[in-house]
């Protein structure tokens, strides 16, 4: 390492995650290698280690001979200002190359506050932003992620993506290019060829024309681009591939744990859920397959906690049984095992002790909103007497603290809702009265509540958000009804973000243009909220003259095309419009094992069948 | 086993990570070695490990020092080449054995360091051999200034092709000086840039720490 370089790591917060060096770090030779691929989180390196689908296809690239996949993460302001000061390149951690020597650079997007850090790390890596100023086919700008299901504001950016899960496709997409490289194949003659590779999204290959209200009057593809671009999923679950040698970070990352994928997708039919709505149809692994994946991993990196992944963990049949396997090894060697997702309708105690045996910290349960009516609107499912009942067990088991996550401005919502939710949240602390093992601890209740952000490929993805003010309103009235009971703490999320979320979530292409200039005006790393700037939103949403009220405050007619209706997530348009309906008649639709209710997601299995 | 040490280096990339990191990452190479490490008893186990005197950030060092204790019964000898398998680019295990004193015997370090961008070596001979060497130190308690001197007992510098080479001996525990610290005396003649390496350990007397 230079001089110059070293001299920059020491004046700059934690260094170490600028370096690479780790444990299970994958360095090949150049001379064997053919495709080097930057994979990029737009987000810090603490955020983007603890990202489980980047140890995946980490993992699983550089299982290719000839591939090499590097890493490359949002590096903090101090280190980006120096590094814009020094013009120093922002590298990739394993050969410490500027991303601009890379032939494919991949980003990994997860939510759309992420967007400007994108521009930003290529911008810092010495690659042009937009797609059309990359003439070659060196420098391919690729993404992958839940945000792909509406990528229409990064359209003017990214030369393709990946739909859905990128196990197979990733690699297909590789092999391709390989080729392409090999025979000199024009850029945009391997994007056509690669439209072809199901899966694979190539924005520049699609024409969409507007109506004069604003609302998009046709998508048009172009070079024989599918008229959809269907979702990949990965068929076998059990035998897909899990990273049993990920890197183990050297400095503290959020996640610092091996994560177990235990099952994909969910069964429950949320209406609010975007991932639990686009990750259909559920597909599981089985406890052996489990507990064989944990102790290889566990082995393989020194960590001293395991944690259960999925939407929703306690929906998992043989849990119980995948829980005794895992603790028989994870015991003797003190190694814990943690299990977040649950659901109030289903909590197991008895798992629960087995489990978190010395710590008895918070509990936490998601009801999403505080009555019953509100409840059956969204689809969750969840009784209050089951919510009750888990409360119940919880405290007479000793636990002495419960975290209740609610949602504010679902659609149909009322006053009575939201103050619902304060009532909800007397009757947890009425149960704690009744049921504590020690009252001399006291209890801690924490209400949080956030606000809900219509998003595309749900039964809500045509409603209005409610608006900053009312969202406010909602916020104040619910705190009032809480002030009675001060063993409860009330948190709210904070609603400025919120509302550029949604614009962003449901947005079209021209807002490509608006991203590109909050991110010339400093924007980045702006899910970090002392980077985040309304005004700079507002700002550049009125220089491209657009407004966003449009695209956030708005309801859609269900008539309307919507930007993002070329991309098929297995789901029909048909089914949301449904649950859309039953939503506004508060009616329940059973989950995927009691009933099929025939969305759609089956035909994306050659079975054609379920089998959650 | 109780009562162990390990030496080891720390250089390349590694130098970056901090202390509380680097213990956090030494319990997961015993981990993924297979040599148990000993727990302390009680409600919250934590492994019985420390590291003595920690290392700046930036800096190498090719004597590290890290007390443990094993939860059985190990081959010492073999152990060191039973960790580096394991070890992050940069942390070598170099040598395991049965402590001989407390850590806190450790009191002189010999430094090597390579400085650019300053002045040249005599004028560091000669400013570092000054009876007082003041330094401003900020702690939480405020604002104090410290003769460095004393802690100071060796300081040659000699002119070279790629700047200037120091090779000192400078106090470590109660008090210590870090180099680092100690280039701030020069005021506005500190080095543009300057990189130091830990390379021997000694005791009060001036023998060899181990």
């Amino acid at each position: 390492m230079s001089d110059k370089i070293d001299a920059l790591l020491r004046q700059v917060q934690r260094p170490a995650r600028y370096v690479g060096g780790e444990y299970n770090q994958v360095v090949k030779d150049r001379a064997d290698v053919d495709v080097r691929f930057a994979f990029c989180f737009p987000d810090t390196y603490e955020i983007g280690m603890s990202n489980l689908g980047m140890k995946i296809l980490y993992g699983l690239m550089n299982e290719m001979p000839g591939v090499w996949c590097e890493r490359a993460f949002a590096p903090w302001d101090d280190m980006a200002a120096r590094l814009r000061e020094e013009n120093i390149p922002l590298w990739a951690l394993e050969s410490g190359d500027p991303l601009e020597e890379f032939d494919i650079i991949g980003f990994s997007l997860g939510y759309e506050m992420a967007y400007t850090t994108v521009l930003d790390m290529l911008d810092l890596g010495g690659v042009p932003v937009r797609s059309s100023d990359r003439p070659g086919l060196k420098n391919l700008v690729v993404a992958g992620g839940q945000c792909i299901c509406n990528i229409e504001p990064m359209a003017d950016f990214f030369d393709l993506c990946f739909l859905g899960e990128g196990e197979e496709v990733d690699i297909e997409l590789i092999e391709l290019y390989r080729t392409a490289k090999r025979e000199g194949w024009t850029k945009p003659e391997f994007l056509r060829k690669a439209a072809q590779i199901e899966g694979v999204y190539v924005p520049s290959l699609y024409d969409v024309a507007y109506n004069a209200d604003g609302t998009v009057a046709s998508i048009t593809p172009r070079d024989g681009a599918p008229a959809k671009v269907r979702k990949r999923i990965i068929q076998d679950f059990d035998a897909c591939y899990y990273p049993t040698k990920p890197v183990v970070p050297s400095t503290e990352i959020v996640h610092d744990r091996v994560s177990l994928e235990v099952f994909r997708s969910c069964i429950r039919g949320c209406r609010f859920c975007q991932a639990g709505q686009i990750c259909r149809p559920i597909r599981n692994r089985t406890p052996e397959t489990l507990i064989r994946m944990a102790k290889e991993t566990l082995e393989n990196t020194g960590y001293q906690e395991l944690n259960l992944s999925s939407l929703s963990t306690s929906d998992y049949r043989p849990l119980s049984e995948l829980c005794d396997g895992l603790l028989d090894y994870c015991e003797p060697r003190g190694i814990s095992l943690s299990l977040p997702s649950l659901r109030a309708d289903n909590f197991s105690m008895d798992i629960m002790q087995r489990v978190q045996r010395v710590r008895k910290s918070g509990l936490t349960f998601a009801p999403e909103a505080g009555t019953q009516r509100m409840r059956d609107a969204i689809n969750k499912n969840v009784t209050e007497e089951d919510l009750l009942e888990s409360c119940r067990v919880a405290f007479s088991g000793g636990w002495n603290g419960v975290k209740l996550y609610f949602m504010l401005g679902l659609p149909t919502e009322t006053d009575e809702d939201v103050v619902g939710i304060a009532e909800l949240a007397k009757k947890v602390l009425w149960c704690w009265k009744q049921n504590a093992a020690n009252k001399s601890r006291g209890v801690r209740i924490t209400v949080s509540t956030s606000d809900f952000i219509p998003k595309p490929h749900t039964p809500f993805q045509w409603e209005a958000k409610i608006s900053r003010d009312e969202y406010l309103r909602r916020v104040h009235l619910l705190s009032d009804a809480l002030k009675s009971a001060r063993a409860i703490t009330y948190n709210w999320h904070d609603s400025d973000t919120s509302v550029i979320e949604a614009v962003l979530a449901r947005g079209d292409r021209r807002m490509g243009a608006v991203i590109e200039e909050v991110w010339r005006q400093g924007g980045r790393l702006e899910s970090w909220t002392e980077f985040f700037s309304m005004q700079r939103w507002y700002d550049a949403l009125e220089k491209c003259g657009l407004d966003p009220a449009f695209y956030a405050f708005r309801e859609r007619p269900v008539t309307e095309l919507l930007p993002w209706e070329h991309m098929d997530m297995g789901i029909t348009r048909r089914h949301h419009e449904i649950e859309r309906e039953r939503a506004y008649a508060s009616q329940l639709t059973p989950d995927c094992r009691a009933q099929c209710t025939g969305c759609g997601a089956a035909s994306l299995l050659k079975e054609g069948v379920c089998r959650g | 086993m109780d009562k162990l040490r390990l030496k080891f280096s720390k250089t390349g990339r590694a130098v970056y990570i901090s202390h509380l990191d680097l213990m956090r990452t030494m319990q997961r190479v015993f981990s993924r070695a297979g040599v148990q490490l000993k727990y302390s008893e009680g409600f919250n186990p934590h492994a019985k490990i420390s590291i003595i005197l920690p290392l700046t950030v930036g800096t190498r060092s090719l004597c590290e020092y890290m007390d443990f204790a094993l939860a059985g019964e190990e081959d010492l000898t073999a152990l060191p080449a039973r960790l580096n398998p394991f070890m992050p680019e940069g942390i070598e295990a170099l040598e395991a054995y049965e402590a001989p004193c407390k850590g806190a015997e450790l009191r002189w370090l010999r430094v090597t360091g390579r400085m650019t961008g300053g002045r040249d070596a005599a004028f560091y001979n000669a400013f570092f051999a000054k009876p007082e060497i003041l330094v401003t130190r900020r702690s939480k308690k405020g604002e104090r200034v410290d003769n460095i001197a004393e802690m100071i007992s060796r300081a040659v510098f000699m002119d070279g092709e790629d700047g200037v080479s120091a090779d000192l001996i400078i106090h470590a525990q109660e008090p210590t000086l870090n180099p680092d610290v100690m280039m701030t005396a020069l005021g506005k003649d500190v080095p543009e840039y300057f990189r130091f390496t830990r390379v021997e350990a000694f005791k009060e007397d001036m023998t060899p720490f181990r």
